[in-house]
């Protein structure tokens, strides 16, 4: 028998004065299971215990959360990835309301996300047909595109922890990139100038806590940097 | 956009620009007068002053001076604005950071020129 260590967060505003940390032991039976599976095992053992997922093939980004320490989605994450001495600890999202348990409210990242205009600004009347794009102007949507909004790399960030109302957050300034960086969108120099604050972009200290943890290996770092080019380039 | 009227430059765009600029800036008198220290062994007083006396240098101090009152306002500016929530402590704050920068500034090119 292989018996893993799970320790799950805890709190029900309902009913709980504070938060606690409840403690399970889950066989895995050997096996390398995914962290999702493991939270299913421990559901069995308390079924008052709240999480969200849904498609559990890292597609949705329903089941991002905590575990031991790293920000991730449970569904596509192997013990064998974070397991140390047999204990695995879960937590909610850092940095955003618990609703329960493992659930958070992300009002707010969606807000931040809102503000960016996450569609396509185009005035000029539709062609018949599509709004042609160049193979390589289409390229460079690739790693932009991707983003599946899980608030992974937001909620791994000091910057978006301090100042959520303000900052943009990893997660909707490489939304905001991929629109600046789409040939077919008009409203370029608009966007620009929602982001030359101190707070939208340049709140981002660059310490790559969003590319450590983006469970669909995106770097929001480097599209940050390329924003600030933009903004230089328009501004200079 | 986020409206901000305490913050240097009035824009993260140009604060993150001077902010860099005075690095530099700052990186090269560091350099310089640490360069500087190391090749005089022995110095002394004249030497010393006789440095400080020609206008290139205190056009270069000067220039140094204003890029730690710039970079420091944006720095400390920054940081306020992360860990001093209430408004009045983080205005407040603010505030006596800008004045104290003023303050040293002044003081600063009165050493230079007064001696």
């Amino acid at each position: 028998m292989s018996t893993l260590q799970v320790s799950v967060y805890r709190y029900n505003p309902e009913t709980d004065s504070a938060p606690y940390m409840q403690e399970f032991q889950v066989d895995t039976k050997g096996r390398d299971l995914m962290v999702l599976d493991v939270l299913h095992l421990t559901k069995e053992q308390d079924s008052s215990m709240a999480y969200r997922r849904s498609c559990r093939e890292g597609v949705c980004g329903s089941d991002g959360m905590n575990m031991n320490g790293k920000n991730g989605l449970a569904c596509i994450t192997p013990l064998s990835e974070v397991v140390k001495n047999n204990k695995l600890v879960l937590r909610p999202l850092p940095g955003l309301p618990v609703i329960r348990d493992l659930v958070v409210d992300m009002g707010i990242f969606y807000k931040q996300y809102e503000r960016i205009q996450p569609y396509l600004q185009n005035d000029t009347p539709a062609p018949a047909i599509e709004r042609l794009q160049s193979p390589e102007d289409r390229d460079k949507l690739d790693g932009l595109y991707e983003c599946i909004l899980c608030a992974c790399c937001s909620t791994s960030c000091p910057s978006f922890w301090w100042n959520p109302d303000k900052f943009v957050g990893p997660a909707g300034l490489l939304q905001s990139y991929r629109f600046l960086a789409d040939s077919r969108d008009e409203a370029t120099s608009e966007r620009l100038a929602e982001l030359e604050d101190p707070f939208s972009v340049f709140r981002c200290r660059g310490i790559m806590n969003c590319v450590a943890v983006c469970p669909k290996g995106l770097n929001p770092t480097r599209a940050i940097g390329k924003i600030r080019e933009m903004l230089l380039a328009n501004a200079t | 956009m986020v409206t901000n009227i305490t913050n240097f430059g009035r824009s993260g765009l140009s604060d993150w620009l001077i902010q860099r600029f005075s690095a530099v800036i700052l990186a090269l008198y560091t350099l310089f007068i640490v360069a500087y220290l190391l090749l005089n062994p022995g110095l002394d007083y004249a030497t010393w002053s006789g440095l400080f006396a020609q206008t290139w240098m205190r056009i270069f101090s000067l220039l140094a001076f204003v890029s730690i009152a710039a970079h420091a306002w944006i720095g400390l500016w920054t940081v306020t604005t992360d860990y001093l929530k209430p408004t009045g402590i983080r205005l407040a704050v603010q505030s006596a950071i800008i004045l104290a920068i003023f303050v040293f500034l002044v003081w600063g090119i009165q050493i230079l020129w007064g001696a």
